[in-house]
């Protein structure tokens, strides 16, 4: 543990840690407040120091904050907040603390809302000024904020530490961070949450409190300025007032009105007295309980200052900061590995790479009771066959000849790291079940003086987390050796298809990407044999047997009944065959060019490449290309019941759910032949994906949509897909099963596979971005010492027909405080799981109730935490875990997303598509998909390689002169501003001014020029980190679809009635308060 | 006509040959006996067989529309019987009576200026009529693909080969089946395309069209009317093309068709779908072109082993059923199977449409349930061991044989309209045809063959295709006819010429009628006995295939009792004193054949033999059907010419060669010394050419038959002791079995083992029972 937090303390909030420093006190002492202000940060200071000191012994916390940077800056830090964090390294606190520091810090954007008052308010008056500019409009908010945000961030984090410590500091010096001292409910618990220090940012704290102060202090240092002034005078509401004026916006004209009412709510935040002008309380009392009758309504204009809530952004860059340089290595048990959106290298020391398994929490409670009580789900992310960068090793194959691998006698678990050897190594104990089992003779090997084998290092499957075993023949289906593999490619020849270029397309791509079947590691040629097909009411398939003269096409009309109409020439090599092939792929385009026949079907299609594939007795992938419901008298045919009545009633679930049951028995029957099925889909209208897709997720296969399709604008997209997903390496027929020490049990899983039974996850075909999500719970008892293991075995069918097991080890903590449950999580796992979970629940149940089921969840995370691990604080304040301090943030994209809250252009398709798109998903592929990433790209540096700091996701940010790219995982938009120089439009787009960019753009122009360059390759190393290719979409400012670029815009309000981040703090604060009231 | 009819009867022979050459018709009996109640008495029923289409060379058709009795009932034609009016330009009828007005183009006739119709020599006559647009002939090849390498490739060869036999214009399909049945599209381009059913499933025509996408609703909905039309022949060549304009593709198609590639493990069968194949080929033909002339042509290597019209499992060890299985009800999948197929021959016939049976293979391949299909379509029925085989093969290609005006031997579609005169009516027909159902005055509720009708439908006829037509005199004793009258019978049969046009062929006959009471002796002296044989085996033969094989020779033989008794001379008891008179003594000795024949004899015979044999005997003419009977043996040797000699054991003997024509087969039988010089090689010694040219006569005159034939039968060349002697040796009357003693050791004949009682016993038994007051 130690380490990790560690490696999160560096910079906590602010960016640029040095610019902490710098800011702190420079920013504070010289803007910001001149009088007044200083000497509030003179209380802070020296609670700070207090802090800090006691900190450094705590080790054990996390708090990431900056290491280096908030000591010095403690004493300067007082900013609050953004000392907080930088103490959050003490723990818990730095949630708590720093949290609300950075919230607090009113943004100056808050000012310009307040109505005259906002000058008002103490002295931090001049800082409002500063900021109070912006007050101006708006927009020049938004582009302070734009501006500000990096700086402004960065230089949050110092403060915080002075903080919430600051505050306490005084009276609680020793004792942990408990930051503010008196007013505060109690002294926050050492590091942990406090309500009251607006910690960091994680504490995405509302607490009303003395918002003025803090806003004040904000002003000040501009940019850091935020932090770090505020609280000074009144160190225990500083944060947290702070934190609620800033964060959550300080209402523009309500909030003085508010203050009046609220000053009672001040006093949540523990400063009641103090200065707070009471204006700026309203908005932020939200939370806290007492205001809850009236603020509510009125809030919704409050605003909080969004730098001072907890920025993923932030959260990001400070894990990239810390742990991108260094290594993980996996030696140790539990340890929390590096955020995904981090570049890091592993080390396999015996556990398994993250890349593989991801938990949510890496130190388990040891009971059950404990789990209950926190709510945390706890739930592994696997990908087994996940793709490593090319400096990692890929698991080692272990031949352990005829006898095959070595295994429990009870449990079956395979040999691994944490098998114990005894009796001189003529045993061994399983390490999962404690059964005790004889090592065969041919596996005896003698232990050294520590008990380890003396061939430990010798053998992958003793030392490594990962790794991989041939199997023997009773790993085999019949017991007989699989044969190599088949692709079969199912074209739709209806006249959609045919008229709109795509089966040409098809054809003419297949004829050079059959080169590419994925290969077993140096071997000639692929293994993998192919097959044909094409279709619209009816089958055709085709002949290429090598030894003929010109293709045969066997057109099958009794769909019905489906069967394969040959045998010897179907499935075949490439390479013998290849001008048959060749011939076949020229032919197919001409002769259905003048095709009438607009109705397709698509069961047959299936069976026939499932009887295909049983025919020839092997595994492997349909690639089918479809375009339309399939209306065509046939089996699984399918009716238009697309409603979108049906929406926010209870019925909606029938959205999601299929038509038919035909297709589930038919995933049923593709399942147990290993045939996995790949779908593209070219719809122009409904074809009901919830249907259709049914058979490709429960087979482990992959859906691929391209509505309205567009040769022009759509070829490139779909080929790379395509060419992604012919080369990507899959396995076949695999069945994973996933072992636990005794104490817990694997009970639920999530993904794209089929399960018969209860433990064993089954898929026809298995690639390496799919993804299964297991959760565990107790059935039992888990002890500290001996922690808590997983084994994940996957029996699979490999590209060349070998068939192999591969094994993920991964030891995890157990512990009977919450407070180190809470330490070691982490939530982008988390937030996959919840998701998927979620997106389960909208099967059975309404929206609604799934919607509510998940706050109700956090919030009860949440309030476990403030209640257990928190120091007692007022109700007023929200604390967050450190881990979990993006949990609402990004809980709330959940929320708001397609699936769950869908907005008047989403199509049921669409909805169908992402809820499985998203259930086999990875935790880094969610992470982006729920919160995408935008990048200023005119401020990349043209010279480097590096990406340009991204920004948060919110239209404040944006500004009218920039250009920007948001990305998450299925589509990339280009934003372009009005105001943007005519020079950059000319050397990104290659037209002279902003009206003459095309929005039909679906790839940048090719351009000669550093800007065009820089913003291309960024564009392609996008594409080149997703599993996908991303849709490019250009969206001008102010034109028509801007309103879909918004819709990502995730920090905002949403038009389809999502919450804004900071109203849904709000919420979340509320709900936490009900629950500990 | 009428100049036999005036003439003493000099002979009755010449007269039956002279009708038979310009009529093609035989009747049993040539003076009809004229009352009901007689005609019941004299046992063999009054009856004929027809050739429809006897070949003619003297008859050229005639290119205008027959003349029809204006009666809606009647509508015969007019003809040389008919009473002319020649001044009021009206005829009368001569079956109805009713009077006619002549049509507006035979306003010029006058006693000498006579329509060819009505001229005597004209009893038969052909017009071709233009009715109705001409469709080419089509030939759909239905062709088995779980061969062996060498079968298939002899097929595909002859397959190919035919190809050039065909008129140019004439369509083409091709089916292959194996364990899927696939439907070839010939039109194709670059790519070979099909459409492929699954061998398992019996689909309807409405299924099987949609399938093919030969559906015609959905066209016009798409394409609007007016494409309508010319789309349709469109969809329809998909399959079907002329000939002229795909040889080179279906040459190639059919060069590389390979054999069934589905795998077949140790022990089983391939599966084989002939069942859905023949199914599909019907319904394709059936959606695309009803009433149209087409050939199915089926070429089969096994018996179908899955699907409807199964007709064994796949199980190796499982044999195909046998009579003795079929006696003891032990074939599983025989009514179904028959039933399958039964469906499918009289929907096919329905549309005109034939269907041939080419069966080639070592064991049986289920003709027995595939019969029909043939039997009621007029279809061919070959069967070989091989399709390697030169029987196969010259078969196959005299399928395709020409007339002597290079008109294909062929003709389709064929509808025969039978009308009688009053005293008469119809009872039934044997033959390769279905009934029309055709109900009217002159129907009679008494069925012989199928009956019920006066209309049958034959859909492929060639010109030795022959019908048996039964009849039952109704006239009252106490209607006597006036003397002098004649019972009448009309024949007409339109059909499409394989020149596609439309004919229609006419022949009517007229008979005296003679009071048996008075006349017997006349009507005796006018017996076709070699015909009454004929007509009495078919009838026997038609029971055969629907009651147990005990049960109809003992019909037979009462029959041939009856017979005897009432046309034998004799004292009552004294078998010794019966006589027969010349005109029926042949008859017993036709009738002791056929009761050894494997018509109505299973043993020894496959139940697909048995089904072939008598496939091929309800369809031939009176010559080959006699031979079929009772076969014909020649004798060649030193002492004479060339003679035919008795088909009976004491014919074989060992200075002789024989050479035995049994229809089916031509068996070259060396005599025991003759083979002993023939191993001596003395037929290569100068000296001894003589001996080479008796060597050859027997094989030139086999090669004369073998040339015409169809089918070729299997030519056997064998020796005294040859194992393949036995094809001669059951044949011969057993004169001299091991049970008469005194032919042992003797030089005359050769002994046959068997029980079967000879010639001579059955005569004697035959004699007692005729005699016989208990009787």
């Amino acid at each position: 543990m130690s380490v990790n937090q560690q490696a999160h303390t560096g910079p906590p909030y602010g960016q640029p840690q040095p610019g902490y420093q710098g800011y702190q006190q420079p920013a504070y002492g010289g803007q910001s407040l001149p009088g007044v202000p200083q000497a509030q940060y003179g209380a802070y200071n020296g609670p700070v120091p207090g802090y800090q000191q006691p900190v450094p012994p705590q080790g054990s916390l996390r708090a990431p904050p900056t290491s280096g940077a908030p000591p010095p800056a403690s004493g300067a830090s007082h900013p609050s907040g953004h000392l907080a964090y930088s103490q959050f390294e003490h723990g818990d606190v730095q949630n708590g603390i720093p949290a609300s520091a950075a919230p607090m810090q009113r943004p100056p954007a808050s000012q310009p809302f307040l109505p005259g008052s906002a000058p008002t308010p103490v002295s931090q008056i001049p800082t409002f000024q500063q900021y109070g500019a912006p007050p101006a409009s708006v927009q020049q908010l938004r582009n302070h904020m734009a501006g500000m945000t990096i700086g402004g961030t960065a230089a949050s984090a110092p403060p915080p530490a002075g903080l919430g410590y600051g505050v306490g500091p005084s009276s609680y010096p020793p004792t942990t961070g408990a930051p503010r001292p008196p007013a505060m409910p109690g002294p926050p618990l050492p590091g942990q949450t406090v309500a009251g220090p607006p910690s960091s940012q994680p504490n995405h704290v509302s607490s009303p409190p003395p918002p003025s102060t803090m806003a004040g202090l904000h002003p000040g240092p501009p940019m850091s300025g935020l932090h770090g002034p505020p609280p000074p005078t009144h160190p225990p509401q500083p944060g947290y007032q702070m934190q609620q004026n800033g964060s959550f916006g300080q209402m523009r004209g309500p909030p003085p009105n508010y203050g009046g009412a609220y000053p009672g709510a001040p006093n949540y935040g523990s400063p009641p007295g103090p200065p707070p002008p009471p204006k700026r309380l309203d908005p932020d009392s939200i939370p806290s309980p007492q205001l809850n009758e009236l603020p509510p309504q009125q809030k919704p204009r409050h605003r909080i200052d969004p730098d001072a809530i907890p920025s993923p952004i932030q959260v990001i860059e400070d894990d990239r900061n810390n742990r991108g340089s260094e290594p993980f290595v996996t030696g140790v048990r539990g340890q929390v590995p590096p955020l995904v959106t981090t570049n890091f290298l592993v080390k396999d020391q015996g556990n398994a790479s993250p890349r593989y398994i991801r938990c949510t929490s890496y130190n388990i409670p040891c009971t059950s009771d404990m789990a209950k009580q926190s709510q945390v789900p706890l739930a592994a992310v696997i990908k087994p066959l996940a793709a490593l960068p090319p400096e990692e090793t890929v698991p080692y194959l272990v031949d352990h000849g005829e006898s095959g691998p070595v295994r429990c006698n009870r449990c079956k678990a395979y040999m691994c790291p944490f098998m114990q050897f005894i009796e001189g190594g003529r045993r061994f104990q399983c390490c999962f079940c404690s059964c005790v089992t004889e090592v065969p003779p041919h596996y005896f090997q003698h232990l050294d003086h520590t008990g380890k084998r003396v061939d430990f290092y010798d053998r992958p499957e003793l030392s490594l987390g990962s790794y991989e075993f041939l199997a023997t023949v009773d790993y085999c289906k019949n017991n007989k050796f699989p044969s190599p593999p088949a692709f079969i490619f199912m074209i739709d020849v209806s006249y959609n298809a045919v008229k709109s270029g795509l089966v040409r397309l098809i054809c003419e791509e297949l004829k050079s990407l059959l080169d590419y079947l994925p290969r077993e590691g140096n071997m000639e040629e692929s293994a993998i044999r192919v097959g044909f097909v094409t279709y619209n009411k009816v089958l055709h398939f085709y002949n290429v047997k090598s030894s003929l003269a010109q293709p045969q096409m066997m057109v099958v009309s009794d769909v019905a009944d489906m069967f394969v109409p040959l045998l010897d020439g179907f499935l075949v090599n490439v390479n013998e065959s290849r001008t048959v092939i060749a011939s076949l792929l020229d032919q197919i385009p001409e002769m259905f060019a003048d095709t009438r026949e607009t109705e397709t079907v698509f069961a047959p299609v299936i069976q026939a490449g499932l009887e295909a594939l049983k025919a020839a007795e092997c595994a492997g992938k349909l690639f089918i290309f479809h375009t339309s419901l399939p209306i065509a008298e046939a089996p699984g045919k399918l009716k238009n019941r697309d409603d979108r009545k049906l929406i926010n009633t209870d019925k909606e679930k029938t959205l999601f759910q299929p038509q038919t049951s035909f297709y589930n028995n038919l995933a049923k029957d593709c399942v147990a032949q290993g045939c996995c099925v790949d779908l593209f889909l070219f719809p122009n209208q409904y074809l009901d994906v919830a249907t259709l897709g049914v058979v490709p997720y429960q087979t482990g296969g992959s859906i691929f949509k391209y509505a309205y399709f567009q040769l022009e604008t759509d070829q490139y997209r779909f080929l790379n897909d395509l060419r992604r997903d012919v080369q990507k390496e899959v396995g076949f027929d695999a069945v994973m099963r996933v072992r636990t020490s005794t104490g817990i049990r694997a009970t639920d899983f999530f993904g794209a596979f089929y399960m018969s039974n209860t433990t064993d996850v089954e898929m026809a075909g298995l690639d390496c971005d799919k993804t299964i999500t297991v959760e565990f719970k107790h059935d039992d008892k888990l002890s500290e010492d001996s922690g808590a293991l997983l084994q994940c075995a996957l029996l699979y069918t490999s590209c060349a027909g070998q068939r192999r097991l591969r094994i993920h080890n991964l030891s995890l903590n157990c512990c009977t405080q919450l407070a180190d449950l809470y330490r070691n999580c982490e939530t982008d796992t988390l937030i996959n799981y919840l998701a998927k979970y979620a997106y389960r629940g909208v099967l059975s149940s309404p929206v609604k109730t799934v919607r509510d089921a998940l706050i109700n969840q956090c919030a009860q995370i949440l309030a476990c935490y403030r209640k257990n691990c928190a120091s007692p604080s007022s109700a007023g304040q929200l604390i967050l875990p450190e881990c979990m301090k993006l949990l609402p943030v990004y809980l709330n994209c959940v929320l708001k997303s397609d699936v769950l809250q869908p907005g008047p252009e989403v199509t049921t398709d669409d909805r169908a598509y992402v809820r499985q798109l998203v259930t086999s998903m990875d935790v880094a592929e969610t992470n982006v998909f729920f919160y995408p990433r935008l990048l200023p790209l005119t401020k990349a540096d043209v010279d480097s390689d590096s990406l340009p700091a991204a920004i948060r996701n919110s239209e404040e940010r944006l500004s009218k002169g920039d250009i920007y790219l948001l990305e998450n995982g299925l589509n990339i938009f280009v934003w372009v501003g009005v105001n943007v120089q005519q020079g950059l439009i000319q050397n990104l787009f290659g037209v002279s001014s902003f009206s003459q960019i095309s929005n039909a753009l679906s790839t940048l122009p090719v351009l000669e020029n550093p800007f065009s360059k820089k913003v291309r390759s960024i564009v392609d190393m996008l594409q080149g980190q997703r599993s996908r290719y991303m849709k490019l979409i250009i969206v001008k400012q102010e034109d028509k679809l801007e309103m879909l670029f918004k819709h990502f815009l995730v920090e905002d309000k949403s038009l389809s009635g999502g919450a804004s981040y900071v109203d849904f703090l709000c919420h979340m604060h509320k709900e936490i308060r009900q629950l500990l009231s | 006509m009428r100049p036999s009819f005036c003439g003493a009867m000099a002979t009755y022979l010449e007269f039956i040959q002279q009708n038979e050459e310009r009529d093609g018709v035989r009747f049993s009996w040539n003076v009809w006996p004229s009352s009901r109640l007689e005609a019941t008495r004299m046992v063999v029923p009054l009856a004929c067989l027809l050739t429809p289409l006897k070949e003619r060379l003297d008859l050229p058709p005639v290119q205008y529309e027959p003349v029809l009795c204006s009666r809606p009932t009647c509508k015969a034609v007019l003809n040389p019987l008919c009473q002319v009016d020649y001044r009021a330009k009206l005829w009368a009828c001569n079956f109805c009576f009713q009077r006619n007005q002549f049509p507006p183009a035979y306003a010029g006739i006058s006693e000498v200026n006579q329509p060819a119709e009505l001229m005597p020599q004209f009893s038969t006559i052909e017009y071709i009529v233009q009715r109705g647009p001409q469709t080419p002939l089509i030939f759909l090849y239905v062709v088995d693909t779980c061969l062996e390498e060498e079968d298939l490739q002899a097929l595909k060869e002859s397959l190919q080969m035919s190809l050039s036999l065909l008129p140019p214009d004439a369509l083409v399909g091709l089916i292959t089946f194996g364990r899927m049945v696939q439907v070839h599209e010939l039109s194709c381009e670059g790519i070979s395309k099909s459409y492929v059913f699954r061998g398992t499933k019996d689909l309807t025509a409405k299924q099987i069209q949609d399938m093919l996408g030969l559906s015609r609703p959905a066209v016009p909905m798409q394409q609007g009317r007016p494409l309508q039309t010319p789309q349709q022949p469109v969809i329809s060549s998909r399959f079907l093309q002329p000939v002229h304009k795909i040889d080179m593709n279906l040459t190639d198609l059919l060069g590389e068709l390979q054999r069934d590639p589905w795998p077949v493990t140790q022990g089983k069968r391939p599966l084989r779908s002939t069942g859905v194949a023949l199914s599909i080929a019907v319904g394709l033909l059936e959606g695309t072109f009803p009433n149209t002339g087409a050939r199915i042509m089926l070429f089969t290597g096994g018996p179908p082993t899955q699907g409807p019209g199964m007709v064994v499992g796949d199980e190796l060890k499982t044999p195909i059923r046998s009579w003795h299985d079929i006696e003891k009800d032990n074939a599983r999948f025989m009514k179904k199977a028959t039933k399958h197929y039964e469906t499918l021959a009289n929907r096919s016939a329905a549309n005109g449409h034939c269907i041939d049976i080419y069966a080639c293979a070592l064991d049986q391949t289920g003709l027995l349930e595939m019969k029909c299909c043939a039997n009621l379509t007029g279809g061919h029925m070959v069967m070989g061991d091989s399709f390697n085989t030169s029987l196969f093969k010259q078969t196959f290609q005299r399928v395709f044989s020409r007339g002597y005006n290079g008109e294909f031997r062929m003709a389709f579609g064929a509808n025969l309209d039978v009308k009688t005169s009053r005293e008469l009516k119809i009872a039934g027909a044997i033959g390769p045809c279905i009934s029309l159902n055709a109900k009217g005055p002159c129907v009679s509720e008494n069925e012989l063959g199928i009956g019920g009708t006066s209309q049958w439908k034959i859909c492929s006829l060639d010109h030795n295709t022959t019908l048996a037509i039964y009849f039952e005199v109704v006239n009252q004793h106490n209607a006597p006819i006036p003397q002098g009258g004649r019972g009448a019978v009309q024949f007409v049969t339109q059909y499409q010429h394989s020149s596609t046009q439309k004919r229609i062929r006419v022949t009517t006959i007229a008979r005296n009628w003679a009071d048996a009471q008075t006349q017997l002796q006349h009507i005796e002296a006018a017996f076709d006995q070699e015909a009454a044989a004929v007509l009495m085996a078919r009838l026997g033969v038609y029971r055969a295939e629907s009651e147990e094989g005990p049960d109809v020779l003992r019909w037979l033989d009462r029959q041939l009792i009856r017979l005897c008794q009432k046309f034998g001379q004799y004292n009552k008891d004294d078998p010794n004193s019966f006589r027969l008179s010349e005109s029926f003594s042949l008859y017993p000795q036709f009738i002791f054949h056929l009761r050894r024949s494997p018509f109505l004899q299973v043993f020894n015979n496959s139940p697909d033999e048995s089904s072939y044999y008598r496939h091929h005997f309800a369809r031939q003419d009176l010559t080959q059907s006699l031979i079929m009977i009772q076969p014909i043996l020649y004798a060649y040797s030193f002492h004479g010419p060339p003679e035919p000699v008795l088909l009976d054991s004491s014919s074989i003997l060992p200075d002789r060669i024989l050479l035995m024509d049994t229809f089916f087969q031509i068996v070259i039988y060396l005599g025991e010394t003759i083979a002993q010089w023939q191993k001596a090689g003395y037929q290569d010694m100068p000296e001894y050419e003589n001996f080479k040219h008796l060597l050859q006569a027997p094989l030139d005159d086999a090669q004369e038959i073998l040339q015409t034939r169809f089918p070729m039968p299997r030519y056997i060349h064998t020796e005294h002791g040859g194992s393949q002697a036995r094809f001669l040796l059951s044949k011969v009357n057993p004169s001299q079995t091991h049970n008469n003693l005194y032919a042992w050791g003797q030089e005359s004949g050769a002994p046959i083992l068997t029980d079967d009682v000879s010639l001579q016993v059955f005569m004697d038994h035959l004699k007692k029972l005729a005699v016989s007051s208990a009787s």
